[in-house]
């Protein structure tokens, strides 16, 4: 059958079973666009290419699917690599599409010409520049199946205008079949026999839990090993709800803006397995006085993620889920005695440091940040798809929301990249109509995007936004007053939008509290009584509240700063 | 821990971009290259890069977990630790006066090159053989003047079929 580039690709999107792309047209994708809104696939149109690639980023995570972005050339493919680097990052399955140059153009310094290919090379997991509309097809099967395989991540395609325009007989691609990409899903069962020995053998046994829970969809089989086993819980920031945030066994986030007990647990133990995360430096503090009497398991499917921070013990190449129910299935013949009794020494320890350092906060005649968490915590069940920006407000939301299921945070974790937060909320939105979403940002850094409250409105999708409003950027801010003798250079917000009347404009609601008591009212109001259209929900909380506990960066993470 | 040097063998789809996505990931992670050479194998599609890299023994299992991550790559071989033959190769333009020009035949002679130009005032010297002759010739001719030189990086395999 004969087709153009832009239907071919049409089609393609289609096999992969897309039903939302997050976009931005331009003169290099006009054709693709023209084929785009003759198919049932929902268009979502942002206000800024870099939010499409965040909002994809929100609908993958929410949904479980590849996440998918349609931009054009030159600016509008820089305006993604942002939203990119930040999916790598974390993992994250997309495929981005960006236009190019016609490819008699490419090398010209053609108008809207970028090597967009060369510049995300660093931070997609692969790229193509498709050279003719015959490898369309193929490219874009490809691109699908390395976005979600493995380590997920994004992929980009680069896709000139003469591709698009071009009319081929086309062919159906076959099956994907790569022969130099193949993940490791199953884990070598030897290694794993060697895990439930140590298992068996320890005394103070951790587990630590990272994105890679989530995104193998490993929760169940992650709560089931560790009630069997015995064994606490502490997550990464990306980990946060692949491990009930209510069960006894959970021992709150770790590293920087870790949980006392976290931290001290971590610590101390003798057996430490890391499953699904890459240690990173906001979770080690210093390495070598990291888990420095453990021994350490890392189980994870990107073979360079093991032994690149610290030293392992025990090294399994595979997926966390795999993984999971080959040890829960060996668990089973093997004999445990009463773990828990013998274990009761470090429960007990556990129990101790708990009471010692509880998050804590003193609610008074200021809002506290935490306590509009807190409250939005308990007003929504647990139950809302939390998005966050960057800085005290992710972090407040990581430790005051506890969250109990996977694919309810999410939040830029391992780029920290502020105007994340109201995009990926639209993106959740459009993967969950029915879910309750809500993006707790700061006052910084939800105006690095706040122009998507128009996209929001024009696609009535009831995104909530709770903005944490200290007049600074509060986390530099901390860092200042904590190291730096309180010189607040250039970290306040002196002059910040009236956010009701912003909110008003773009067309949501705008509510705003400045007293403790008008918070419950405001979420109220703000969470329930509008399901049209997005509500900017402005709390003035106290401006300098710090978030505790805190280790300095480098230091041990049991050098805590507490309150 | 102790640096040293690795050299490493890779297999690759020869795509374009391919070599940017090696290098930057050397550039990018901070890995050394000490000299790099790629071309063709005799499988279409297939090109074989040889990097030498100082890092310690950590180090070295991470650059080639890394390299085998990059979708292009097919595989990748260390060489140091099993029998492997090197070579390298070079041209050298050394300035031939007439009272040097014999003794510099000799050194051609003694290491065994060639002489692939001459002119009235200089030869050029075709040089291959391991990093170790190389020094040693460069040595012999930098007394003469050498005018100019271009080197290739390090091409080597096994001894045992791989
Ligand atoms: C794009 C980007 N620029 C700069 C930073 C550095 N940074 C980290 S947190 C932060 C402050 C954020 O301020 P705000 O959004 O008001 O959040 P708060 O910490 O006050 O809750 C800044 C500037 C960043 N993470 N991302
Ligand atoms: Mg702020």
């Amino acid at each position: 059958m004969k087709m153009n580039g832009a239907q071919i690709l049409m089609k393609a999107l289609k096999d992969e079973g897309v039903e939302t792309i997050f976009g931005y047209p331009g003169g290099a994708v006009i054709d693709i666009y023209d084929e785009l809104v003759k198919t049932d696939i929902r268009h979502v149109l942002v206000r800024h290419e870099q939010a499409a690639v965040h909002a994809a980023d929100g609908y993958a995570r929410a949904k479980g699917r590849v996440g998918v972005s349609l931009v054009t050339s030159g600016p509008g493919a820089t305006n993604t690599v942002t939203g990119i680097a930040s999916a790598y990052m974390d993992s994250i399955p997309l495929v981005v599409i960006t236009g190019q140059v016609p490819k008699t153009l490419i090398g010209n310094d053609a108008f809207q010409e970028v090597d967009i290919v060369g510049i995300t090379r660093p931070c997609t997991k692969h790229n193509y520049l498709v050279q003719s509309a015959e490898s369309l097809a193929g490219i874009i099967k490809e691109a699908f199946h390395i976005a979600r395989s493995g380590r997920p991540g994004p992929v980009l395609v680069d896709i000139p205008k003469d591709v698009v325009k071009a009319v081929i007989d086309y062919k159906a691609p076959g099956k994907v079949k790569m022969r130099t990409y193949n993940p490791t899903y199953n884990p070598n069962r030897r290694q794993l026999q060697k895990v439930i020995k140590l298992v068996e053998e320890a005394e103070r046994p951790v587990i630590f839990a990272g994105g890679g829970i989530i995104l193998s969809e490993a929760s169940k089989a992650l709560t089931e090993f560790s009630r069997k086993a015995q064994i606490p819980v502490t997550g990464s920031l990306m980990g946060l709800g692949g491990f009930p945030g209510s069960d006894p066994l959970w021992l709150g986030m770790l590293g920087m803006h870790g949980t006392y007990r976290a931290n001290m647990s971590t610590s101390a133990c003798d057996l430490l397995i890391g499953i699904g995360v890459r240690f990173d430096d906001r979770v080690t503090g210093r390495t070598d006085a990291f888990a420095a009497q453990s021994k350490i398991v890392h189980i994870d499917i990107d073979p360079t993620s093991i032994r690149k921070n610290i030293p392992v013990t025990i090294p399994v190449v595979g997926d966390c889920k795999n993984s999971l129910d080959m040890l829960n299935e060996m668990l089973g013949d093997a004999d445990l005695g009463d773990l828990f009794e013998r274990r009761k020494p470090w429960f007990d320890q556990i129990d101790e440091w708990k009471r010692a350092g509880r998050l804590d906060y003193e609610q008074k005649e200021i809002i506290k940040p935490q306590f509009v968490v807190e409250k939005l915590y308990e007003m929504t069940e647990g139950k809302a798809i939390i998005t966050t920006e960057v800085g005290q407000n992710q972090m407040w939301a990581a430790q005051y929301y506890h969250f109990d299921r996977p694919g309810h945070f999410i939040t830029s974790g391992g780029l920290g990249c502020m105007g994340f937060g109201l995009p990926a909320a639209i993106g959740a939105q459009m993967a969950c109509p029915d879910k309750l979403v809500v993006d707790i940002a700061g006052d910084g850094s939800i105006q690095m995007n706040i122009q998507e409250m128009a996209t929001a409105v024009q696609c009535c999708l009831p995104v909530k936004v709770v903005i944490l409003n200290n007049g600074y950027l509060g986390m530099v801010r901390q860092w200042q007053e904590l190291f730096y003798d309180k010189r607040y250079a250039c970290t306040c917000m002196e002059h910040a939008p009236d956010f009701v009347k912003l909110a008003e404009a773009y067309g949501g609601v705008g509510l705003r509290a400045t007293k403790p008591e008008e918070v419950e009212t405001v979420l109220k109001q703000g969470l329930f009584n509008h399901n049209d259209r997005p509500v900017i929900m402005d709390f003035a909380v106290d401006k300098e509240e710090c978030v505790y506990p805190m280790v300095p960066a480098g230091a041990p993470i049991t050098e805590m700063l507490l309150v | 821990m102790q640096e040293e040097k690795h050299v490493l063998s890779i297999l690759v789809d020869n795509q374009p971009g391919v070599l940017s996505r090696i290098s930057g990931l050397f550039s990018g992670r901070g890995y050394n290259i000490e000299s790099l050479c790629v071309a063709e194998t005799t499988e279409t599609g297939v090109s074989r890069i040889t990097i030498v890299t100082q890092a310690n023994t950590p180090l070295v299992e991470q650059i080639k977990k890394q390299l085998n991550k990059l979708i292009n790559v097919l595989k990748v071989f260390e060489l140091t630790g099993s029998p492997y033959v090197q070579r390298e190769m070079a041209l050298i333009k050394v300035s031939a006066k007439p009272e040097s020009r014999a003794e510099i035949l000799r050194i051609v002679d003694i290491f065994r090159c060639k002489v692939v130009d001459v002119s009235l005032d200089h030869y050029t010297i075709e040089v291959t053989g391991d990093d170790g002759k190389m020094n040693a010739i460069l040595k012999m001719m930098a007394p003469h003047g050498i005018k100019e030189i271009a080197r290739t990086g390090m091409i080597a395999l096994f001894r045992e079929p791989k």
